[in-house]
């Protein structure tokens, strides 16, 4: 029954050693896509960027919190939305909100993005402090539930678009930069990335990481020693559903377009997947597993419009029969240290 | 007026639905004391634990601490006010080394864990006292082994550790003797001997030898009531100890 997990035991230097070469790879991408004549890659690295981004940012609730979030696709597209509305508004000139509350529209990425930081720590700790008062498949229901609340939210918001999502109007701007402009946008997402990736490397290794991973194990034991385990788990998922959101951010301004669809749950069931693809038990890991994902999706969507079914097929063999995930497999393959 | 005993706990009561586990408790430790609680198997010597440390919440009656009612107070808040408590059953976190098992309970001793940044691991001020608190149960040779890893007894050791690390004015060990080969039992009772004096420390054992010897008072447990408190010498002549519990 009490089957002792083969713990990983931590290795800082190579763990960073890991993160660089990931950054390094993408950083790679455009010239390539440029000197093999297929632009259109970039737009592919994008969003493996941007949904690594999302997926390390699950990971640390799911992965070193042992927390089970079927709602952080909806952090994603609450994300999305702030700059989406946030821009809307300033295009049409009027205020959101009213009274004291008002506030007038921007497409200042420098702006919009910190604001839909704000938006995913407000919401994910509220919903959160609800939510963590339960556990196992009670949590995976619950946050199922909330991250349908906030999918049915933006569908009744007719203003901005209901169920069809809303075009950003007008042009985005970040420091001068148009994300329109695809290259020099993919590089300041890829930094995004590559920062948050580093502070989530420190985080789980920090005092606060050993109380979140001690609390996955035994929160009991944890309790039981004078650490007072909710308001941690609780931050913890602050934390992740505010960089989840920074994710969204960015994603509303590389399509210029937002729509409810992205904050499905099957869109919060693939942050999931491309966690557990990658290895749940590294930072690193499941920014693997979102691009294995992605170009998986990509390749397959090539050959076939059924592309599910063998998609499906591949992550079922991954999570149940070879319990191997791309991080084990990186181990073997030469990062054994 | 004198200070008040370390724990005073007055009338103390818990049922599971009909079932009553702790029948109008009533018992003051004093400081520095050994305290030994024995009684038979379901007697509620765990449940008496788990309501002074704070996993269950009696029904009635009061428990202090240094003269604080502290009831109604979570366990985390417990522990961070000095008790620390072994669990009967080994409770430790698998993945992570002894070392760090260990950590965890220096960490919440030196105030919160709202730090993100430093390194746990390499953070003297926690592998200080952490290997320190191994040193005092001998387990030092195995800082670096996952606590999953270790033999049943090195897990007990593991167990009274991260209870030392804790610093605790009060320490609460559940059966810290059961399932250790001879040896490791002898070993045990050394190491509490040790900590005899230093801590006070309520023992619930199974082991006469070890109790009787290691105790100042002990009490008898049964069926949630304690029918006799006193000496080991006094105890062993008790008639109803006799005949409710020891049986020869
Ligand atoms: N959560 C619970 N719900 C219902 N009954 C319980 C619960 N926990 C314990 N009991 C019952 O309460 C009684 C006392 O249990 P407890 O574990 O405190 O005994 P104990 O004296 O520690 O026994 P042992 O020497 O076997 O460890 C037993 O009859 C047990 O079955
Ligand atoms: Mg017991």
């Amino acid at each position: 029954m009490d089957e002792p997990v083969r713990p990983r035991t931590a290795c800082p230097s190579r763990d960073g050693l890991v993160i660089a070469a990931i950054v390094a790879a993408f950083a790679c991408l455009p010239p390539v896509a440029n000197a093999i004549d297929q632009p259109f890659l970039i737009r592919v690295g994008q969003r493996v960027v941007i949904f690594a981004l999302a997926a390390s940012a699950l990971n640390l609730t799911l992965g070193f919190g042992g927390m089970i979030s079927l709602m952080h696709a909806a952090f994603f597209g609450l994300g999305a939305y702030v700059v989406a509305i946030l821009s809307f508004h300033e295009v049409n000139g009027d205020s959101l909100g009213t009274g004291p509350l008002a506030l007038v529209g921007t497409s200042h990425l420098a702006l919009s993005l910190p604001l839909a930081v704000a938006a995913g720590a407000a919401v994910s700790a509220l919903l959160g402090a609800a939510a963590l008062r339960t556990t196992g498949v009670y949590f995976i229901m619950i946050t199922l539930a909330f991250n349908q609340m906030l999918f049915y939210y933006f569908v009744a918001q007719q203003t901005y678009g209901g169920e069809d999502g809303l075009q950003i109007p007008g042009a985005l701007d970040l420091a001068g930069l148009d994300p329109a402009r695809r290259t020099p946008y993919f590089y300041v997402c890829l930094a995004i990335f590559a920062v948050a990736l580093v502070g989530l490397q420190r985080v789980v290794g920090s005092r606060f990481g050993m109380v979140l991973r001690g609390a996955k194990q035994n929160e009991r034991r944890v309790i039981t020693v004078g650490v007072p385990a909710f308001r941690y788990k609780l931050a913890a998922f602050a934390i992740s559903g505010a960089l989840t959101a920074l994710a969204g951010g960015l994603m509303a301004g590389a399509e210029q377009f937002v729509s409810p669809a992205e904050m499905s749950w099957s869109r919060s069931g693939e942050l999931v997947v491309m966690c557990v693809l990658g290895g749940l038990d590294t930072v690193w890991g499941p920014a693997l597993g979102a691009a294995a994902f992605l170009i998986l999706e990509f390749g397959l969507s090539n050959y076939t419009t059924h592309w599910q079914l063998p998609f499906g097929l591949i992550v079922i063999a991954v999570a149940a029969f070879s319990r191997e995930d791309v991080a084990a497999w990186a181990r073997r393959a030469g990062w054994r240290a | 007026m004198n200070d008040p005993p370390l724990l005073s706990i007055t009338g103390l009561h818990k049922r599971f639905g009909g079932l009553v586990v702790t029948r109008d408790v009533n018992l003051d430790i004093p400081r520095g004391e050994t305290h030994g609680l024995i009684g038979p198997n379901g007697a509620g010597k765990t449940t008496l634990l788990s309501q002074l440390q704070g996993d269950l919440a009696p029904n009635a009656g009061t428990i202090r601490l240094a003269g604080r009612d502290i009831v109604g107070l979570s366990p985390d808040k417990r522990a961070r006010m000095g008790i620390a408590r072994s669990f009967q059953i080994a409770a430790l976190l698998p993945e992570f080394t002894v070392l760090q098992n260990v950590g965890i309970a220096v960490q919440a001793r030196l105030g919160h864990s709202f730090r993100f940044w430093r390194l746990a691991t390499r953070d003297p001020a926690l592998t200080g006292p952490a290997r320190e608190a191994l040193a005092e149960v001998g387990l030092e040779s195995e800082a670096a082994t996952p606590a999953a890893f270790l033999s049943h007894g090195a897990k007990r050791q593991l167990e009274i550790a991260i209870a030392l690390a804790m610093k605790p004015a009060l320490l609460l060990l559940d059966e810290p003797m059961a399932g250790l080969g001879k040896q490791e039992a002898v070993a045990m009772t050394r190491l509490i001997a040790r900590l005899k004096g230093a801590y006070t420390i309520l023992l619930v054992e199974h082991d006469m030898e070890a109790v009787f010897s290691l105790c100042d008072r002990i009490s008898v447990l049964v069926a949630g009531a304690l029918v006799a408190t006193g000496s080991p010498s006094e105890i062993r002549d008790d008639a109803r100890v006799r005949a409710a519990y020891l049986g020869h």
